[in-house]
Parts: C-alpha cells; sequence; structure tokens
C-alpha cells in the first residue's frame, strides 16, 4: 500500500512502487483528466502538481510521491488561480482538440503561482514544455496573460 | 517483396465489397452516387475531386410533382433532440477531432430552427445510414469538407425540425402555423404569448417531416456568422471531456502491442514467460497486422503492466522478403527519377528550356520529408466482441469503412457492429486510414481472444513510439522544375516533374483519385495552379514498403510550397514586386486577389517601414476551394529564421463561425511552420524508423507560434473548406522572406539546421 493525498483526500493504492502516477490515477482510480501523451516527459499532457509543484506523471514512480500531496486537473478549479486560468480558457476559447489542454492548464497555474504577472518570455519559456498539435498556442498565450490580469 | 505489394495491393476485404448500398432512388444522379456504385464502398473524396463543390441533386429536398420520401439524412429525428426543459440536442454525423464542427454543426441547425443557444448541445452519432455524407455516401470526414458539404443538408434538418415545432404549435394554439412565429427556442403567436420547444417536442416529433423547406436568406441569419465560443469549450478546459482512450468498461483489458521493426515483418518466434511474469499480465497473442505482417498483442489489466512487458518480451522477426527501406537511398533513387520521362499529367510546349541563345534558366530540385502526425491523443480503440455481434469505441474519421473492416476480421456484417464515435485528440489525417490499420489491429486481438475463450473489451493503446513508428506518413516527395523566363516575368517554359509515393493507389480512392497512373492528391495545387503558367507536368510514382496517408493539405503540402516560391524567384528575377507579380498573374483569380490585398493591406506591406534586419514574405495559395493568403514578417537570428508576424487574408466565402476560422488559421499555420523546423522529419535506416518520440520528431512548440491578425473576406457565397487550407501557404511565405534577406533560396523542407 502506498499513501498519499490526492486533491484534497487521503489516498492509499496497492500497484508495484515504480507504476508511474499518471497510469495509478487513469487505471487505478479511473480519473482520466490527466492525459497520456508521450510517456517520455517531452510532451506535457499528464502534467500534475505534486507539493504544488508541476511534475510529469508518466515518469514519476507513485512510490517516489508517498505522503505528499497530489493536484490533478480534476480539482484545479477549486484552487483561486487554477479558477482564473480555466475561466480565461473558456473566454478566449483555447481549445480544439483539447487533449493537451489539462496538462497546459496545469502547466500555466504552476507559472502563474511562480509569477504572478508573468513577461511574454516567461509565458513563452514556461509554456514551450507543453505540446498542442492542433496548434492553439496564441490562445494559450493569451488566456495565461488575461488570467494573469484577473488575478492582479 | 510479397509483403510490400500487399501493403500497396490493399485487396478490399469482403466486407468493404458487400458493403450494403445506402438506399437512394433509382436513377439519382452526382458524382458521390456515381462513384459509389463504381466502388461498391463510397470512397470519399469526390468532392475534393471536384472543385467548386457541386451538390449532389439529391441534397437539394423534394422535386416538384410527386414529393420522393425523405431520405434518412433528411429527418431531423436522427439529428435533433430537445426534452422537456427545452434542451436542443443536436447529433452530427462528423467526427469533431478539434476543427470546431461540434459548434459549427449545430449553429447551421440552430439558426434555421430558431433554436436558443444557450440551450444547444452536442453528440457525435455513432456509425449509422442517416450519417453517411449524403454527397459521399460513407459517414466520414476529409478534405476540409464538413461545412462545405453539410451546409445545405444541416440547415434543412432545422427547418423542418422548426415547421414541426409551428404544426406542434398550431394545432395546441388552434391558430394558423402562418400566424405564428418563432424565435429563441419559442414559438410566438400575433399577442406575444410564447410556447417553449421543450413542451411542443414531443408533439412536434409526431408532427408529419415537410419534405420542402425554405431557408433563410443569409441577411435573416441571427447566428451563423458570428464569431461563437466552441460547446465543448468548458469540458475540455476542465478534464472532463472524454476522450476515446479515457474509456472505462467493466472487465476491460488494456492492450500494448508488440509491432515488427520494419514494415511488413513477420514474428519468427517468441518467449512471453518474461512478460507473463509481469503482475498484470494475462496472456500474450500473436496477430496478424497490416501488410501481412504480424506481431504481439500483450493484454493486461492495465496500460502500465503491458507496457512494461512489451520491454520483456523476446521476439524474433522474421525480414525475409522485406524492403528495407533508406531515406538517402530513397532520394537518390527519386533524384534519378526526376530527370526520366514519366506519366505525363499535363502538357505544354517546353521547347524554350533549350532555345538558342538560351534564355534565362531557373533549374530547382526540391525535397520533402516523410511526416508523422503525431495526433496528441495516442491511436487507440476499444472492442468489445460477443461472436456474434460487436461494439466498437474509437475516435473515427471513416465511420463507415472502420465499420466494415473490423466486421470484415470478425466474420460480421456491418449491422452486426455498433461502432461509437469518440471524441478524439487530434488526427490530421491519420484517422482515415483506407485500411483502418489500427482499428483492424484491435479487431484481430478481439477476434484472437474470443478464439481462446477469453470474454469482455479490450481497449488496445499505441504508445508514442509506436504512433511515430507506425507508417502512414506523408510521403517523401522530389520536385524538379526547369523554367525558362524573360527576366521581366514572362515564363517561357516550365516543366515540372514530381516524384513520390501514391497516397490512394491500391485503396478504394484510387479509382477516380488516379487517372493515367498519376495520382491527384500529390499534383494538386500544380495541377490546377491559378498561375496562368504553361506547366508541363510529370510524375513517378515509385513504390515503397513504407505506408502512406493524406496528412493536413495533403498535396498542398509540397505543392504550395514550390508554387509559391518559384513564382517569388520569378518576381525577383525580374525585379517585380513579388505582390504585385502575383496580382498582374491572377487577375482573373478575384477570391485569390480578394484574400491577398486583405492581408497585404492589413499587414501595411509596401506602406509601413519594417525594423532593420526585417523583410516581408508573401504567399497565396488556394485548396480545399479555400484561398489562404499570407503576409509574415521575418528576421534571421544565428542563420535561422524569426517569424515575428503574420497577417493572414482569407476567402471561405460565407464564415460560419469565424470565431473557429481564426483557430483553424491559427492552427493550421502552425503546423505549416512545424514544417520547416530542423528536425520535422522521419527517415528510416535499413528499413527501420530513425525516430521514436517527440524528442527526436520535432514538431511546433509555444515558442515557435507568431502573432497572428486574422482577416476574412466578407461573402454570402456558400462556404468553402477551412479545416486545412491554412497550412500550405505559411512555409513558402517564410521562406521568401529569408530570401529577400539572405539571396538564398531554401528549396527543402525542414529548413536548414
Amino acid at each position: 500500500m502506498i499513501s498519499f493525498r490526492l486533491n484534497g483526500q487521503a489516498q492509499q493504492v496497492d500497484v508495484p512502487g515504480d507504476t508511474p502516477v499518471l497510469w495509478v490515477l487513469r487505471d487505478t482510480l479511473g480519473m482520466t483528466g490527466t492525459k497520456f501523451g508521450c510517456g517520455v516527459a517531452v510532451c506535457g499532457a499528464c502534467t500534475v502538481h505534486v507539493d504544488g509543484e508541476q511534475r510529469r506523471a508518466c515518469v514519476t514512480p507513485i512510490e517516489s510521491v508517498a505522503g505528499q500531496q497530489i493536484t490533478t486537473i480534476e480539482a484545479i478549479g477549486g484552487d483561486r488561480i487554477g479558477q482564473a486560468v480555466q475561466e480565461a480558457w473558456v473566454k478566449h476559447d483555447v481549445v480544439q482538440c483539447g487533449y493537451c489542454q489539462s496538462g497546459q492548464i496545469m502547466a500555466a497555474v504552476a507559472l502563474l503561482r511562480h509569477r504572478p504577472q508573468p513577461s511574454d518570455a516567461d509565458i513563452d519559456a514556461a509554456m514551450s514544455a507543453n505540446l498542442c498539435r492542433c496548434g492553439t498556442y496564441v490562445r494559450i498565450h493569451a488566456a495565461v496573460k488575461d488570467a494573469a490580469r484577473s488575478l492582479a | 517483396m510479397r509483403p510490400m505489394l500487399q501493403y500497396l495491393s490493399g485487396e478490399l476485404p469482403t466486407a468493404l465489397a458487400e458493403a450494403p448500398e445506402s438506399p437512394a432512388a433509382p436513377g439519382e444522379g452526382g458524382l458521390g452516387r456515381r462513384v459509389f456504385l463504381k466502388l461498391g464502398l463510397a470512397a470519399g473524396f469526390a468532392l475534393y475531386a471536384a472543385p467548386g463543390g457541386a451538390q449532389d441533386a439529391s441534397v437539394g429536398g423534394s422535386a416538384p410533382g410527386a414529393p420522393e420520401p425523405l431520405k434518412p439524412f433528411q429527418q431531423p429525428s436522427a439529428f435533433v433532440a430537445i426534452d422537456a426543459d427545452g434542451i436542443v440536442t443536436v447529433t452530427i454525423g462528423k467526427i469533431d477531432f478539434g476543427q470546431g464542427v461540434q459548434t459549427a454543426l449545430p449553429m447551421l441547425v440552430a439558426e434555421e430552427m430558431d433554436a436558443d443557444w444557450s440551450k444547444v448541445r452536442c453528440e457525435l452519432a455513432p456509425a449509422g445510414e442517416a450519417y453517411k455524407d449524403p454527397f459521399f455516401h460513407i459517414q466520414m470526414v476529409g478534405g476540409s469538407t464538413s461545412i462545405k458539404a453539410s451546409w445545405q443538408q444541416y440547415r434543412e434538418i432545422g427547418a423542418r425540425m422548426r415547421a414541426m415545432l409551428v404544426a406542434a404549435a398550431a394545432k395546441q394554439l388552434n391558430t394558423p402555423a402562418a400566424q405564428l412565429r418563432t424565435e429563441s427556442g419559442s414559438v410566438v403567436t400575433p399577442d406575444g404569448r410564447r410556447l417553449g420547444y421543450g413542451a411542443l417536442a414531443q408533439a412536434a416529433f409526431a408532427e408529419p417531416v415537410p419534405a420542402s423547406v425554405a431557408l433563410k436568406d443569409p441577411s435573416q441569419f441571427k447566428l451563423i456568422g458570428k464569431p461563437v465560443n466552441r460547446l465543448d469549450a468548458r469540458a475540455k478546459s476542465s478534464g472532463r471531456q472524454d476522450f476515446g482512450i479515457d474509456l472505462q468498461l467493466p472487465g476491460q483489458r488494456t492492450v500494448v502491442m508488440v509491432h515488427p521493426p520494419v514494415f511488413g515483418g513477420r514474428v519468427a518466434r517468441f518467449d512471453a514467460a518474461p512478460a507473463l511474469a509481469v503482475p498484470g499480465v494475462e496472456e500474450v497473442l500473436q496477430v496478424p497486422l497490416s501488410g501481412g505482417a504480424t506481431g504481439l498483442a500483450i493484454v493486461a489489466n492495465g496500460f502500465w503492466p503491458a507496457r512494461k512487458a512489451r520491454e520483456l518480451v523476446k521476439v524474433e522477426w522474421d525480414l525475409s522478403g522485406v524492403e528495407r527501406v533508406d531515406s538517402a537511398a530513397q532520394l537518390a533513387q527519386f533524384r534519378a527519377l526526376a530527370r526520366q520521362p514519366g506519366i505525363a499529367v499535363q502538357r505544354a510546349d517546353t521547347a524554350a528550356l533549350t532555345a538558342k541563345p538560351a534564355p534565362a534558366l531557373i533549374t530547382a530540385e526540391f525535397t520533402f520529408p516523410y511526416l508523422a502526425h503525431t495526433p496528441m491523443e495516442p491511436l487507440n480503440c476499444t472492442i468489445d466482441f460477443r461472436g456474434d455481434r460487436c461494439t466498437v469505441w474509437v475516435g473515427s474519421q471513416f465511420q463507415t469503412v472502420d465499420q466494415a473492416q473490423v466486421a470484415g476480421v470478425l466474420g460480421l456484417k456491418p449491422e452486426q457492429v455498433t461502432l461509437h464515435t469518440m471524441t478524439a485528440g487530434g488526427g490530421f489525417g491519420r484517422r482515415a486510414t483506407p485500411t483502418s490499420d489500427y482499428v483492424v489491429e484491435a479487431a484481430q486481438v478481439a477476434k484472437a481472444r474470443h478464439a481462446a475463450g477469453k470474454t469482455g473489451p479490450v481497449k488496445m493503446i499505441w504508445t508514442r513510439e509506436d504512433d511515430v513508428r507506425g507508417g502512414y506518413y506523408r510521403p517523401t516527395h522530389l520536385h524538379r522544375v526547369e523554367i525558362a523566363h524573360d527576366r521581366q516575368g514572362g515564363v517561357l517554359a516550365w516543366k515540372h516533374v514530381i516524384v513520390g509515393q501514391s497516397i490512394t493507389m491500391g485503396t478504394p480512392f484510387a479509382d477516380f483519385m488516379v487517372k493515367n497512373g498519376a495520382d491527384a492528391t500529390m499534383t494538386e495545387g500544380v495541377a490546377e495552379s491559378a498561375y496562368p503558367f504553361p506547366i508541363a507536368l510529370e510524375v513517378h510514382h515509385p513504390k515503397a514498403n513504407v505506408p502512406v496517408l493524406w496528412w493536413r493539405s495533403v498535396g498542398h503540402t509540397h505543392t504550395a510550397f514550390v508554387m509559391e516560391t518559384l513564382v517569388d524567384e520569378l518576381a525577383r528575377a525580374g525585379k517585380l514586386d513579388p505582390v504585385a507579380y502575383r496580382r498582374q498573374l491572377l487577375a482573373k483569380h478575384a477570391r485569390h486577389l480578394a484574400a491577398l490585398d486583405l492581408a497585404v493591406a492589413k499587414s501595411g506591406y509596401g506602406k509601413a517601414t519594417l525594423a532593420k534586419g526585417r523583410a516581408w514574405g508573401v504567399a497565396v495559395h488556394e485548396s480545399f476551394n479555400t484561398v489562404v493568403a499570407y503576409v509574415v514578417e521575418v528576421s534571421m537570428k544565428g542563420g535561422r529564421p524569426v517569424l515575428h508576424r503574420v497577417t493572414a487574408g482569407v476567402h471561405c466565402n460565407l464564415a460560419v463561425n469565424p470565431r473557429t476560422i481564426e483557430a483553424q488559421v491559427q492552427g493550421a499555420l502552425v503546423m505549416g511552420i512545424g514544417m520547416t523546423l530542423p528536425g520535422a522529419a522521419i527517415t528510416l535506416k535499413n528499413g527501420e524508423v530513425e525516430q521514436s518520440n517527440w524528442h527526436d520528431y520535432r514538431v511546433p512548440i509555444h515558442v515557435d507560434a507568431p502573432p497572428v491578425d486574422l482577416h476574412i473576406v466578407p461573402s454570402a457565397d456558400p462556404p468553402t473548406g477551412m479545416g486545412e487550407c491554412g497550412v500550405p501557404p505559411i512555409a513558402p511565405a517564410i521562406a521568401n522572406a529569408v530570401a529577400a534577406l539572405t539571396g538564398k533560396r531554401w528549396r527543402s523542407l525542414p529548413f536548414p539546421a
């Protein structure tokens, strides 16, 4: 049994310790908002927060986060920054296929936590680690800036 | 060479050949119908093959005199549901994988229904007769036709639904229908009383369906033409949107595949014991794959055990008789072919190329690599096979084809296969495989399990490595062009040879996409160029053991680059302004001119002074009946272009949802920029694909996307394509700016590192 906190609740799973957080969420717990994209931490679709810091769930063994707090897209709207980001995403009609957007939103929230008023260069640097094949980057950029403004 | 030939021959499975025809009236006309009859299976891209988008005669409602019975695709009951609260759910026959038809098609219905947009929802239809495209006669998305081909159909459905609601209200109120009007989800009486659609729905569906309905004039539109946000924006911004890969069924097993290292390879022997030792792994099955290949399916109680087990299975492959493609050798082969006579597609006098005294000559070779689509959602398919019936859940772009192919594998009739269309995380062409490759693979796994006496649904998930190495790429191409010109923009001769694998040969699409041995999906953009050049066009279609497929904007991905950079080169050789030169050449093409002029005017081209070190680049190209012009602002940094701004002019006729059109152009041009990035290439060595994931197959990232100013030419004409048209002109626009800055003509994609 591996114990951790998930979206504010105590959680225990009985899986091999090397199982990535991504597959614990998706297959063991049935929480599919966090997405599988590459499996090697290059696309960011699986981004979650571990103790408030963004982490690629596809390469994070569950045993490495024992006792820590995992936050996923399902709960990020309960966070002040998370809610602002999600509202900006809807307002800017960011999504196309939408598959990468859980990860994009988790990355944007992490950025705004560290840099409440990011510059264009900050956004470019932080958000370039999350791929979107539909090419929604221009709207992601605008939505991040708008979320930052709404939180100021 | 047997396996290779099997890839190329793509014999129609029995189930496809026997697919039932859509019930259509005898003597019904239309290209789509003829194609359907010819092939037995309607093969999709008829509209695409007929620029101008001829409407099927059967779509236009009833003929005068005795009305024909309405066809399934004209029945509101298949497309519209209204609940007691007045929530209108529009079921669409198309997949939405980002292109936005899940919003735009309901807009067409809601406009004519006078529905309250805040109460409109959307669902994706399963495979079904009513959802077959009235033109294509199969259920599919392709050729940027979802709006173009549905424009009349979906509005008529909305108008019929409205008429039925009014008829029901007329009975309830005992008021002539002619005195009633409709507004925002209600029928309104002359004295202002309102009856909500929710209260009328049940009675309305009992009303006869009117055969003929009048549609609104564009001047009456309240919703169409307005920028509308996506209906799925909130679900997709909160992790609540379910994709195919998210499906969770009781008793479901997850399958990870072991594919051969070379296309067409076969399992010689394997040792599954180490894999079976992984907790959660249940079985390792050998299954047939596309093109005579075989592979292994690892069945487990979740993805991770299966994925782990894949590293442990020991497989010995039989690669005998399998062609092993090498990219460098292939390019040399293409280069040699381009100098030999090919299949003539378009004839013109080329004598000027060898005239004495010699005129000014441009001789240019362009190369384009294999490209993988890599949609964000890894390919997946879930199948529950019960022996005499089967249910499939898949993000399918070709529902009718996939349904029939699964039926063929499982020995069922298509109607015994229920296929649910799942929201898909991108596609870009990869989900429209005539062979249904990965869907068939899942069916083979289900079949093997069933044969082994196992029951329950299987969800097959391809890893990203399976996807990058899985073939079905945009083909490699080489263009060789020789131009004789007069140094004043006048072209005396133009000899153009294109070399590349055919996408459609050996598929049901060949019958109308391949003419005299030349595949129109390779020549589009040169063959129908709007430029009045005397182009003598020849092609070669060498075969290669690499499965190929359409990739967003298909042939235009390379032809636009060749044409638009050469036009620019001719302008500069004649010391002509590239915009003025294009305007002169395109004088008879009003839509090209309108798009180009709009982009030029809004960009400040020719008026504004650019920052030091920057240059303009221009390109304009028509694809899928839509014209897109880009004016870009570029500088060079460390030998690489930096794209500062893009101004787009778009002529897509009536813009149904300008918000979506803007999104499609923003996204398509990012994909087009992607083609220029060093590393954006799939290469093979000794038959094996050298790339495996996004760390070595480069796709555009956030910082690659420039600010875009988009301008749409106003029009009330029936809408044309939008999903792909933004891709083709961006790479040549950048290359033209690079040439202006450096004097160097970059002739290949991706650009040099």
